[in-house]
Parts: structure tokens; C-alpha cells; sequence
């Protein structure tokens, strides 16, 4: 096949995706793509999600059919320059066409998972990627390595991606000791030392913002950047009522509502989000997990961290992401921060609902010197 | 007390008698293994308990049976089932799911039953038939009829409140019925020397104020003997007999079963103890029987089950119109 | 970490980890090790179907085999639960249950009331349901109706592995008796499974699917049937949305009524025989407290009033399968006035 055809693939988003389907086509054949445009609408039994073209050409052809169950890693469609000719994206359209039909596709290779021993805590993590540069996501509060599913894939063209759980998420270890930032920035510490990466650029969400920047106070010379999503230990205000509610909801009726202030589109709240992170709420040690940090981010129902000295004292690039319309850790927050970029429609999950807006940011500030 | 029998033949059998009871041992150790057989190649559904081994017990004890008198039976039930007469074509055809069964299919190796045959079922409910047997025993004692009741059951089954309830009743009734306990060793994987809180479970015959017998199960001899003792006291009105037979069953406690709690007692029982070897080397010895007239019982039998699987596995299965029939006689 | 495993190991592992984390949880019943008194391997068994193999290594003398008497080990089993274990008996197979029911019914269920609000009763017994495997009439019932049917039992009937574990041990912490009932035909069913120890709640619905044209409600092993009557509808149109109760007493009302309140439509699928099941109980619920929102009359899919047949050409129609299923949705669907 020419070079210059280019396929775009059903991606993995999260480790347990096999299969998923387009439910609409955002771009016709014919339009002129740039890289990071949104191609299709993609849904899987899990998650919904924007693919974006990871190339630049016109789409030639769509292969998928909306509706059709695609398997990870199947060509949905072709994306070439104008000038390549019609016959070439024909041939190549027909055994797209009929690698789909037959199953036969290659199963495309997702995130590795492993886990490293940190004082006594074993912290899991997911890695996708080869880059030579080392990227690290950190999740905020109740989230985990799988939010960063839209962001990842993305990072992982060009850098090598981790993804962890913090001490009382996802699958690492739910004792968190005090809860303090400390113990958290040392599980980041402790991955990079473990997987011996000498120096990453670190990338945190909401409580994840105010741990990546204690590690780097903590151990400046392991760090290379900073992006901030949304982060804690900023600012004067904090949405506790939110953060109560998470942490004492006992069911999915009751968790439900909560998460309504997470995002800007409340259509983000799925019943399966609400599942999934009950779910994780019924792990044993997971309650006392909450309570401890829920100490560590609450002073009474104002912000009890402070990082902005501790970001002071670091002398490396550093990108802000916030989303505006933000009610956990409102925008508002970000004023005394500088370069913060703005996203419009975004609320907390910034990263899951305008992940390109954070996936341009890593790629900018990592790329600065 | 318990009574161990000796082997002496009090009840003369003549050679047709012996024949008689040869062709049902034989026919139940040839079904057996041909059952064991089939069910490797995945062709028979379910669970399926085998008897091979036990025979004598069966067969020791219903040839003194005619048609007034009923059985109760086992999960390991196609002996009892062959040892009173239950057609072992239609045995086969319901083992294997055919409309043309002892129950139509519906019932399977676990449920064969031939009520016109005296025959009250297989039962998949360890200790289920103990009590039914109360009860037929108790329906003969009120007719007058001279029949018994027998409720064939395993060591572990002789531990389940069914059975201890059901002996205290019949000896308080003073019914004519016979409760065979079959020790052949494990309930399961569970030992009897583990699970009967009893040197013997006849020793508990005492506590319920009837005689208990311990009889060697591989010898039809014995078995006959004890059970034409206890079954002529019963239709004279003299109350509830406890029999313990003792022996090994030779197939695992389910086909599939791996066995690893036991150790090699099968092909020492199989070679020395067998109660069709023994049975052929004594009626040969004393001349009652020859050995041709053995031989030929063996072939015929080796024919019937043939047949029984070819005609079996030809058979039509029930259909969707057999689902909601029988379930009550009218509603 | 979530790892893909059985039903049965899912049981297996949540049985252990409750047996690590608390002294008091004990486990017996009919060769849940195996090999007692016998010349050959310990823990011969692990259960007749292996749910409980190894544990009896693991924790000496807190596996106890019994003798085939399980009116008077069950009872044991709730006596104990009385004064401080946390047994968790093995009613092998739930047909079984006509030899016990007395400690289960009139003993363990109503301790709580009857002594005026003093008694715990901490105790699981588990035991297996359903037809497929051509058990037939006594090896093969769905009778989760019937403790359900008792007020002061707590009856579980989980539909998945993931499910297995987190009401497994859910169900050894609650200190009401338990009835948790597994379906033989799905032990080696396999799904993700936290490594974690993990509960779930009791009367808490899973919602299995979402859909707007339909409700169905299934229980047990019919929650996989509905999922594949479910592809089948989405193909030609029409979403289902599944609800698993998960625990049939208590059961989450709330999240039934709310689906028909959205659908309008509800479909009952349930392995037990037709009268007065799960699929009627929750149907009456409906008609009373959700009447006008339905758009259609209720239908029903159950086994029929028969006992389970042994032949397979009738147990294959005695099962609710996912044509029926997708039938019933259907007719639920296309019904007009
Ligand atoms: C009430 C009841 N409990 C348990 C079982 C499961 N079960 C079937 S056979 C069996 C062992 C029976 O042992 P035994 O009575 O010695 O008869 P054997 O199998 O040795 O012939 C058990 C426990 C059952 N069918 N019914
Ligand atoms: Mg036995």
C-alpha cells in the first residue's frame, strides 16, 4: 500500500477495551483533516469518546459503518493527500474492507501493566509508548490510572507514557498512611526510581497537580515538566460538598448527583461511570483511603493545601491547564498562577472532556527547553 | 447385638434358581460397565452412579421379592432396579434420555422407577427412600397382603435423620420392612470408618429395639441367607430387620469422579473378593451348576445389553409435547 | 489486580480472604475438603464442584467435612452463628434443602424476631441452583423463590463472577442468614474480578445494560440470557435495559420502577417455575406502583409449571433462552391497545 495512505484505527482505551463502534462520522470524505481534528464519535460498552486523526490529508474513505462493532485496532477509515489516486485508496479500501469482515485484525498492542514496590505499598501502573521521554499521569481524588484513557494514547506517538494508581486508588495499595501529600509524591518518586527513569516530565490532575508539584519540589532534578490540570493547592476555593459527597456515597444512587460537578456536559455522568467508580468505592480500605485525603485536600470546607510556594521554589517549564467552567476546583483558582490556559468547555475532567486541550499542553511544555 | 452370618446355605437354591440369581448379578455388572463405558464418550447426560461391585446385595435380597412387595432404591440405583425386574431395555433408553425410557426421559438414572414392579424409584436424595419404605410396609401390614417393604441405602446415607427417624418408626410399628444399609466404604469421599459415629451401622439396629445383621456383601450367599431370615420374620408380623452389607464399589462415586481419597482396594476386591467369581467358583465346585450353563448366561446377557444400547441410542427423544404432561394426574 | 477468573474461583477467593481476615469464618459441608477417614488425598474434593478446594490447607481445622445429615450440621451451622463463628454451610445442591428447612426457616429466620430484636445469626449457606447440566427433577430446581418467600432470610443469587465475590463476602459480613445461591451451570462462567477484597451491598440492583425501549429483569443465570436476547434486539432496533437484582431480598424496588418509569415496558426473566416466583413478585410490583407508566401488559419468562426434566431435548425447553427472552420484548414492544 502507498505510504502516503494512511489508516485511521479503532484505539484502545483502557486495557479492557476489545471492541467498539462509531456511532458518527464528525468528518466526511473529502474534508481536509489537520493533525488532532476530531474524525468520529466513538462508543464502546464502557466509555464514549472523540477519535482524533493523528494525521493530516483528506479522508478519502470511511470503511466503518456507524453502528458496525469494530475491533481494536481495525481500520475505520483512510486519510491520504489529494493527489493520491483514486484506484490506490480503492484497493486499499477493499482490504480493509475485507480484513474487517473476516476478524482477522491484529490485535493492536494497548498499555503494559506492572506494579513496583514503594515503602511497603505496591503501586500499580500502566505504560504505553516508546518515546525516549518519559511522561507520567497523575489522577486526582477517587480517580485512576484508566482516567487518562483519551490522553495517553495520544502522548504515546511521541513519549513513553505511565499512567499510575496512587496509594488508595485503582489497583495499588489502599492504605495511604497519613493521607499526606508526601506519602503521594513519593509513590511517583518511588515508580520513577523503580522503573529507573532518571527524569519525567509530570503531568497532574486536580490532587495529582498539587502531588507532581511536591515531587518535584521534593526531587527537582527527577523532573523535566510540569502540567497542571486543574490542580489542588491552589487558590481559595474548593467544592467540599463534592468532595463529602464522593467520599460518603454508599451507593450509585447516591454517587450519582455528585458527579454531576465534575463536568461540563452533565451528559458525561453515565450510569456506567457511576459504577465503576462504586466499584472501586467497595474495595476494602478504599473508605478509609477517602477519609484520610479527604483530611489532606479539606480544612473544614476550605482548601487545606498550599503548593504554591512549593512550586515556587521549582525551576522548570510548567503548563496550566484549568477548565472554566470547573466547580470543584473553580478556574478562579488558576489567578495566581501564570500561562494558564483556559478551556472553554471543560469542567473538572478537563482531560475527558477536552482531552486534546491537555494533550496539546504536555506536547508544548515538553517540548520547551 | 449384631449378628455376623456365616456363609452356610440355609435356603436351598436349585440350579435354575442359581442360574437365576447369576443372570442378574451378571446383568447388572454387564450394564454397569457398558454404562461406564458409553458415558466416556460423552453420549450420556448427567450424573451416573454405578453398582458394579455390589451386586450380590441387590440380587441376594430380591430374589425373595415378588409383587407384593416394594423397593426403595439409591442415587445408585440401576442393581436394585435390574434385581427387581425393571426392564433393562427401557433402563437404558431412560439413562440415555429416550422417550421410549422407563419414565418417558424424564428421569434419568438418578429417578428410574417401575411402581408396577414394586420398584419406587432411584432417588436422588440420600436418605429419601427410608421413609416411602414406612410406608409401604405399613400399607401391606394394613392390607394384609404379606408383603415387605425394602429400603436399600448407603452408609452415608445411614447417617441422615430420613433414616434414623424411619427405623424408629417401622420397629415402633412393628412393620414388615427390611432397611439394607450398603457400606461400601465412602459416601463420596468420605470414609464410613469417618462418617458412622458406630463400629457398624447394624450396631445401631440395638437403639432401635431391632435385630442388626453384618453380612459380607460379595457373597450372594451370605446376603440371601440374612435376607431370607429377615424378610420371613417381617411377613410373619415380626417387625423391622437392620442388614449392613459390606463391600467396595468398584467404579468412582460418579462417573468422572477422580478418586484420589482411595487407595488401590478395587483391584484387590475386584480379584479376590468379586462376588460373581466367587459365586461361579462355588456353584461349579459343589456341581449344582457347570460352568457352560454360566458361560451361555454370560453371552446372552453380553447380547441383551448390546442390544439395549444400539435400541437406546436409537430411540426417539420426547418432544416439546412431553414437557407439561404427567406432572399431575388432572388439573 | 482486576484478572479474568471464574465463578467458582471467584467464590473460592472470596471464602479465603474472608478466612484471612476473620478467625470467626469457618466453612463446612459434605466433602468441602473430602478424604475424610479415607486411606487416600486430603482435601480430596474441595466440594463436589471445587468451590472450596484448598482452603482446607490453608486453614487447618476451620474446614469441617460432615456426615450426609444436613439438617443437623446447617443447624449447627446457624447454632454456631449464634455464639460467635461466621460459619458458611455447603447445602450442596438446593433441592436439598427439604432435608434442613425447619433450622433454616423456622430456626435462623425468625431468631431475630421472635426474641424481640436480641439474636445474630451471622451465617451463609451456600448452595447451588438451576438447570443445564441434565441433573434432572432433584438436582436441578430454581427454588431461590422460596426462602425469598421468608421473612428474616437475606437471599443472593449472583449473576457474574464479579458478582460471586463481592456477595460473597458481603454476604459473611452481613450478620442476617444468607441463602446464596450459585448456579452450577456457571462456575466456569469468566469475568474480571478485583484481586482486592471487595463488597457488594445487598438490595442494590446492577443495572447490566442501559436501554430505553424495554426493562427487562433478570435473576441468576438469566441475566446472560437477557444480555443475548439484548444483541439480538439492538440489531434490529431495540434497546433493553437490564436489571439484575442480584439480591432477591432484599430487593431494589427503586431502580426497577425507575426503568419502567423510563421504558414503559417491563419483561420478567426467571429460571424458576411460574407461580409465585421472582418474575410474578416483581410484576405485581410494577402493576401496583409503576401502572401508569406502562405502556404495555407485563410479560413473564419462566420455566414452566413442570419439575426440571432430565432429557436434554426437554431441559433445552424447560430453560428460558434468549429467543424467548427476545419473544417476550417483542411482544411487549409491538403491543398496541
Ligand atoms: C440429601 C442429600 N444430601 C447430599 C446428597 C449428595 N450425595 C449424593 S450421593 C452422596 C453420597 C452417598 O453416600 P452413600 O449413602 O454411602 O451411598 P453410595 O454413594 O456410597 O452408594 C451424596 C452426599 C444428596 N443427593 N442428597
Ligand atoms: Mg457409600
Amino acid at each position: 500500500m502507498n505510504d502516503a495512505i494512511r489508516k485511521v484505527v479503532m484505539p484502545k482505551w483502557g486495557l479492557s477495551m476489545t471492541s467498539g463502534k462509531v456511532t458518527e462520522w464528525i468528518a466526511s470524505e473529502g474534508d481536509e483533516i489537520a493533525d488532532g481534528d476530531d474524525l468520529a464519535e466513538i462508543d464502546t460498552d464502557k466509555i464514549a469518546g472523540a477519535l482524533e486523526s493523528a494525521d493530516e490529508g483528506v479522508l478519502r474513505r470511511i470503511i466503518a459503518q456507524v453502528g458496525e462493532d469494530v475491533p481494536v485496532g481495525a481500520t475505520l477509515a483512510l486519510i491520504a493527500p489529494a493527489d493520491v489516486p483514486d484506484a490506490e485508496l480503492d484497493e486499499a479500501a477493499l482490504l480493509a474492507r475485507e480484513e474487517l469482515d473476516s476478524g482477522a485484525v491484529a490485535e493492536v498492542a494497548g498499555p503494559v501493566t506492572g506494579s513496583v514496590e514503594v515503602e511497603g505499598r505496591t503501586i500499580c501502573f500502566a505504560a504505553l509508548g516508546e518515546g525516549e521521554e518519559t511522561v507520567v499521569l497523575v489522577h486526582g481524588y477517587g480517580g485512576d490510572k484508566n482516567s487518562w484513557l483519551f490522553v495517553q494514547e495520544p502522548l504515546s506517538q511521541s513519549h513513553t507514557v505511565y499512567a499510575l494508581d496512587l496509594p488508595g486508588h485503582g489497583e495499588s495499595t489502599k492504605d495511604v498512611g497519613d493521607g499526606s501529600l508526601d506519602v503521594l509524591a513519593g509513590a511517583v518518586l518511588g515508580l520513577l526510581a523503580e522503573r529507573g527513569i532518571e527524569r519525567a516530565h509530570l503531568v497532574g490532575h486536580s490532587l495529582g497537580g498539587a502531588v507532581v508539584v511536591a515531587a518535584a519540589a521534593r526531587e527537582p532534578a527527577r523532573v523535566a515538566s510540569l502540567t497542571l490540570v486543574a490542580p489542588a493547592g491552589f487558590g481559595s476555593r474548593i467544592n467540599a460538598g463534592y468532595l463529602r459527597g464522593f467520599a460518603e456515597a454508599r451507593s450509585r444512587r447516591e454517587l450519582k448527583p455528585h458527579l454531576a460537578a465534575l463536568f461540563a456536559d452533565p451528559g458525561q455522568v453515565t450510569r456506567q461511570l457511576a459504577d465503576d467508580l462504586m466499584r472501586y468505592k467497595r474495595l476494602d480500605g478504599v473508605d478509609k483511603a477517602l477519609g484520610a485525603l479527604l483530611g489532606t485536600l479539606l480544612d473544614g470546607d476550605e482548601p487545606a493545601l498550599d503548593v504554591a510556594p512549593l512550586l515556587s521554589e521549582v525551576d522548570v517549564p510548567v503548563a496550566v491547564v484549568w477548565g472554566r467552567r470547573d466547580a470543584v476546583l473553580p478556574a478562579t483558582n488558576g489567578e495566581g498562577l501564570d500561562d494558564v490556559e483556559y478551556v472553554e468547555q471543560a469542567g473538572h475532567m478537563v482531560h475527558l472532556e477536552q482531552p486534546n486541550a491537555v494533550v496539546a499542553a504536555v506536547n508544548a511544555v515538553t517540548n520547551r527547553r | 447385638m449384631t449378628d455376623t452370618l456365616s456363609t452356610a446355605v440355609s435356603h436351598e437354591l436349585d440350579g435354575n434358581a442359581l442360574l437365576d440369581a447369576y443372570r442378574t448379578m451378571r446383568t447388572i455388572r454387564a450394564f454397569e460397565e457398558r454404562v461406564h463405558a458409553e458415558f466416556a464418550t460423552g453420549e450420556i447426560p448427567g450424573f451416573v452412579h454405578l453398582y458394579a461391585g455390589e451386586e450380590a446385595s441387590a440380587t441376594g435380597v430380591c430374589v425373595h421379592l415378588d409383587d407384593r412387595d416394594a423397593i426403595a432404591s439409591t442415587h445408585r440405583g440401576h442393581g436394585h432396579c435390574i434385581a427387581k425386574g425393571v426392564d433393562v431395555k427401557a433402563m437404558m433408553a431412560e439413562i440415555y434420555g429416550r422417550r421410549t425410557g422407563s419414565c418417558h426421559g424424564k428421569g434419568g438414572s438418578m429417578h428410574i422407577a417401575d411402581l408396577s414392579k414394586g420398584m419406587l424409584g432411584a432417588n436422588g436424595i440420600v436418605g429419601g427412600g427410608p421413609p416411602l419404605i414406612c410406608g409401604t410396609a405399613l400399607a401391606a401390614k394394613q392390607k394384609g397382603t404379606g408383603g415387605v417393604g425394602v429400603a436399600f441405602f448407603g452408609d452415608g446415607a445411614s447417617n441422615q435423620g430420613t433414616t434414623l427417624e424411619a427405623l424408629n418408626l417401622a420397629s415402633v410399628w412393628q412393620l414388615p420392612a427390611i432397611f439394607v444399609a450398603e457400606n461400601n466404604g465412602y459416601a463420596e469421599a468420605t470414609s464410613s470408618t469417618w462418617s458412622v459415629a458406630a463400629d457398624n451401622i447394624a450396631d445401631r439396629a440395638a437403639g432401635f429395639g431391632m435385630p442388626g445383621v453384618i453380612v459380607d456383601g460379595f457373597d450372594f450367599f451370605a446376603v440371601h441367607e440374612a435376607a431370607a431370615e429377615a424378610i420371613q420374620r417381617a411377613r410373619e408380623g415380626g417387625g423391622p430387620t437392620l442388614i449392613e452389607v459390606k463391600f467396595t464399589r468398584y467404579f468412582g462415586h460418579f462417573e468422572g469422579d477422580q478418586q484420589t481419597y482411595r487407595a488401590d482396594e478395587v483391584a484387590n476386591a475386584r480379584e479376590h473378593l468379586d462376588c460373581l467369581k466367587r459365586f461361579r467358583t462355588r456353584v461349579t465346585e459343589t456341581g449344582q451348576v457347570e460352568a457352560a450353563q454360566l458361560d451361555a448366561v454370560d453371552a446372552q446377557v453380553t447380547d441383551l445389553i448390546d442390544a439395549a444400547v444400539e435400541e437406546a441410542k436409537a430411540a426417539p427423544k420426547p418432544t416439546a409435547a412431553d414437557l407439561e404432561t404427567d406432572v399431575y394426574i388432572e388439573y | 489486580m482486576a484478572r479474568t477468573i471464574s465463578y467458582r474461583e471467584a467464590l473460592n477467593e472470596a471464602l479465603a480472604q474472608e478466612m484471612e481476615r476473620d478467625e470467626s469464618v469457618i466453612v463446612l459441608g459434605e466433602d468441602n475438603a473430602g478424604g475424610a477417614g479415607s486411606p487416600g488425598e486430603d482435601d480430596a474434593w474441595g466440594g463436589v464442584l471445587g468451590v472450596t478446594k484448598g482452603l482446607y490447607h490453608r486453614f487447618p481445622g476451620r474446614v469441617l467435612d460432615t456426615p450426609i445429615s444436613e439438617s443437623a450440621f446447617v443447624g449447627a451451622a446457624i447454632g454456631a452463628a449464634t455464639s460467635g463463628l461466621r460459619p458458611v454451610a455447603e447445602l450442596m445442591f438446593i433441592d436439598f434443602m427439604g432435608v434442613c428447612f425447619d433450622q433454616i426457616f423456622n430456626q435462623a429466620a425468625k431468631f431475630r424476631y421472635m426474641f424481640g430484636g436480641k439474636a445474630k445469626t451471622p451465617v451463609v449457606i451456600r448452595t447451588m441452583y438451576g438447570a443445564g447440566l441434565r441433573a434432572a427433577a432433584q438436582h436441578s430446581q430454581a427454588l431461590y423463590p422460596i426462602f425469598t418467600h421468608i421473612p428474616g432470610l437475606k437471599v443472593v443469587v449472583p449473576s457474574s463472577p464479579y458478582e460471586a465475590k463481592g456477595l460473597m463476602i458481603q454476604s459473611i459480613r452481613d450478620d442476617d442468614p444468607v441463602i446464596f445461591c450459585e448456579h452450577k451451570a456457571m462456575y466456569d462462567v469468566t469475568g474480571e474480578v478485583p484481586e482486592d477484597s471487595y463488597t457488594i451491598p445487598f438490595g442494590e440492583a446492577g443495572v447490566v445494560r442501559d436501554g430505553d425501549d424495554v426493562t427487562i429483569v433478570a435473576i441468576g443465570r438469566m441475566v446472560s440470557v437477557a444480555e443475548e436476547a439484548a444483541k439480538q434486539l439492538a440489531d434490529s432496533g431495540v434497546e433493553a435495559e437490564i436489571i439484575d437484582p442480584r439480591t432477591t431480598s432484599p430487593l431494589d424496588t427503586e431502580t426497577i420502577l425507575e426503568s419502567v418509569e423510563n421504558t414503559g415496558r417491563l419483561v420478567v426473566v426467571d429460571e424458576a417455575t411460574p407461580r409465585c416466583n421472582l418474575a410474578t413478585d416483581i410484576s405485581a410490583l410494577v402493576a401496583k406502583e409503576a401502572f401508569g407508566s406502562l405502556r404495555a401488559p407485563i410479560e413473564m419468562v419462566t420455566a414452566p409449571h413442570t419439575p426440571v426434566p432430565f432429557s436434554d431435548a426437554l431441559e433445552d425447553l424447560y430453560i428460558p433462552d434468549a429467543q424467548r427472552v427476545a419473544n417476550a420484548v417483542k411482544t411487549v414492544v409491538e403491543w398496541k391497545r
